[in-house]
């Protein structure tokens, strides 16, 4: 049996390419980047928030984006400041991303619940988040879907999906062709409408119906008319992800 | 101007009036810096300092400064948030911090979200001034460096995060769209921890350097705790590795194990246990009242605490696995 979050991470590791250079975070995206990597995408180049660029780590999972073991058999280890500018410069192509509540536009809150000045609840804030939500060319946003989560407008807008819809990204300033491109839930694995940027069902998890697609979310969810189900993980899949997190540190 | 909060700009000087604080107070004169770790935050740190401690996350960072900083009991301190996690996490909890600008805080990564940090901000006992990126807290640091008012960026452009910091959006003179201004920041006083330092402040840093560069060339008064002390042949044989020089450094104190419990890369792991220990500690107010007490207030200095945490048994063990001769034990998480 597979639990939600083996299912979300599987889901992300298989939209990863076979090369290309990912801003990888702790927890789910490092598992889903690293699955991909041991599984079909060998040449894919980790970079991390702490200044690490190419490692591979082994034995264990880094449990900070700044530890050693980020660039451990690495390619290159610099600062803040380089592997910030590799994005900027559009070296990176794909990021995970993750949130408290996200909107239509796949953007993103993880600074506060409630009122700026009295929140009710105090996220970490933007940290990369909305570094990598601006520079990178396909964003991966893994998160749990319910209607407090899915809402028609976000406390806090921490990071740019495609602000209001249509060209309004471009029009900020934000580089062009970047942007989210997949939402991953425990119900289904969603895109953006070419046109309107609007979230668009695209995927869903077996044993969920388009209804709870709806039910669980604060704003109208578009179907894409080919929508299909998720093909269900592999026993490969299984076994190389459990065998990367033996403690269920990330996937319980 | 497309967009501008004045209100929430901090820590910003314009550049002449740096050049002038640097012409005064800094010497290219090779001087023996080494002192005490409390003379060092009794001399460098004040009160209602503008402060930013080195490292990044739960890595490198001055813990046994900040420990000290909780034994002097400085108050009202603003911290730059820039990817603080156990660090600003302690000076929360103990009360010495009250305003902090926010790229990343209140949270440890795969720990989990700091709880005495979180309440601070929700009942009004710590006022967050602004929010920013972690690549625009850099990116604050590399204009104060490089002697600029300002360093340009497309991040963030369309977000509150902008909109709650205080950079300035104009148009970009080049393109005609867009870019943001990011405002530099100059710290009243940095604390950097290093592997090793020879006695008059030149400093070696092995693996990743974070953001502390910048930040030791940014800050008024630069206070380096260092793993090591070392001939100064050590640093002269090869400045291609001095990370830091001399001339930017005011205060040196040698302090082995300086960032327990967090890592150092290639000299010793977090202290999984250690960090338990606080985790747990730090889900109820008279725990870490407790905790402090156990291990800041009733040890004299570093030394006295790193008894307290174990001594040499377990510091050997933490450079064992940090070598991978040991096993990694449990990760540490909030409960």
């Amino acid at each position: 049996m597979v639990n939600e979050t083996e299912k979300m991470i599987i889901a992300g590791a298989r939209l990863l390419p076979t090369d290309a250079a990912i801003y990888v975070g702790t927890g789910m995206p490092l598992l889903a980047s690293i699955l991909a990597l041991k599984t079909h995408a060998p040449n894919l180049l980790f970079v991390y928030e702490g200044g690490g660029v190419g490692g591979q780590p082994s034995g264990r999972l880094p449990i900070q984006v700044s530890e050693s073991l980020t660039y451990e058999q690495g390619t290159i280890v610099g600062s803040i400041d380089y592997v910030m500018s590799l994005a900027q410069a559009g070296w990176i192509q794909y990021g995970f991303l993750g949130g408290a509540q996200i909107d239509i536009y796949g953007n993103l809150n993880t600074t506060t619940i409630g009122d700026w000045e009295k929140p009710k609840v105090r996220l970490p804030g933007s940290g990369g988040g909305a570094d990598i939500a601006s520079f990178c060319e396909k964003n991966i946003i893994l998160m749990r879907q319910d209607k407090y989560k899915f809402v028609e407008k976000i406390d806090f807008l921490t990071s740019p999906g495609y602000l209001t819809g249509g060209n309004s990204r471009k029009e900020a300033g934000l580089p062009k062709n970047t942007g989210p491109y997949r939402v991953i839930t425990q119900l289904g694995i969603y895109g953006f409408d070419d046109v309107t940027k609007k979230l668009t069902l695209l995927q869903l998890f077996e044993g969920f119906s388009l209804d709870d697609v709806q039910a669980n979310s604060g704003f109208p969810i578009a179907i894409s008319k080919d929508w299909t189900y998720v093909s269900h993980p592999t026993e490969t899949e299984i076994n190389a992800l459990r065998k990367l997190d033996p403690n269920g540190l990330v996937i319980g | 101007m497309l967009e501008e909060n004045k209100e929430k700009l901090y820590g910003w000087l314009h550049p002449d009036d740096m050049r002038a604080y640097r012409l005064k107070h800094k010497s290219m004169v090779k001087k023996d810096k080494l002192t005490t770790l409390s003379e060092a935050i009794k001399k460098g740190v004040k009160k209602d300092d503008y402060l930013v401690l080195g490292g990044f996350g739960a890595v490198r960072n001055p813990m046994a400064a900040v420990y000290e900083i909780i034994r002097q009991d400085i108050k009202d301190l603003t911290l730059g948030g820039k990817a603080s996690q156990n660090d600003a996490n302690v000076l929360i909890a103990s009360g010495n911090i009250t305003q902090i600008e926010v790229a990343y805080a209140f949270a440890d990564e795969i720990r989990g979200l700091s709880r005495p940090a979180r309440a601070a901000v929700e009942s009004g006992r710590l006022k967050v001034l602004s929010e920013m990126t972690n690549a625009g807290f850099q990116w604050r640091f590399t204009a104060a460096m490089k002697g600029l008012s300002f360093y340009p960026t497309r991040t963030s452009l369309g977000t509150d995060t902008l909109h709650y910091s205080g950079s300035k959006t104009i148009t970009d003179p080049f393109t005609n769209e867009p870019i943001e201004l990011l405002p530099a920041c100059h710290p009243d006083v940095a604390i950097i921890h290093v592997h090793r330092a020879d006695k008059y402040g030149n400093c070696q840093i092995d693996g990743n350097v974070m953001i502390d560069v910048e930040i030791a060339h940014a800050a008024k008064h630069v206070i380096v705790t260092a793993e090591e002390i070392v001939h100064e042949e050590v640093i002269s044989n090869d400045p291609a590795l001095t990370k830091i020089p001399f001339f930017v450094v005011d205060s040196l104190v040698e302090v082995p194990f300086g960032s327990h419990p967090n890592q150092v890369p290639g000299l010793y792991s977090f202290d999984e246990d250690q960090w338990q220990i606080w985790l747990d500690a730090s889900l109820e107010d008279d725990d870490i009242t407790d905790y402090l007490n156990t291990y800041v207030h009733e040890t004299n200095d570093h030394y006295d605490y790193l008894e307290k945490i174990g001594g040499v048994k377990v510091l050997h063990e933490l450079k064992k696995i940090e070598k991978g001769l040991s096993p990694y034990p449990k990760v540490a998480r909030r409960g």
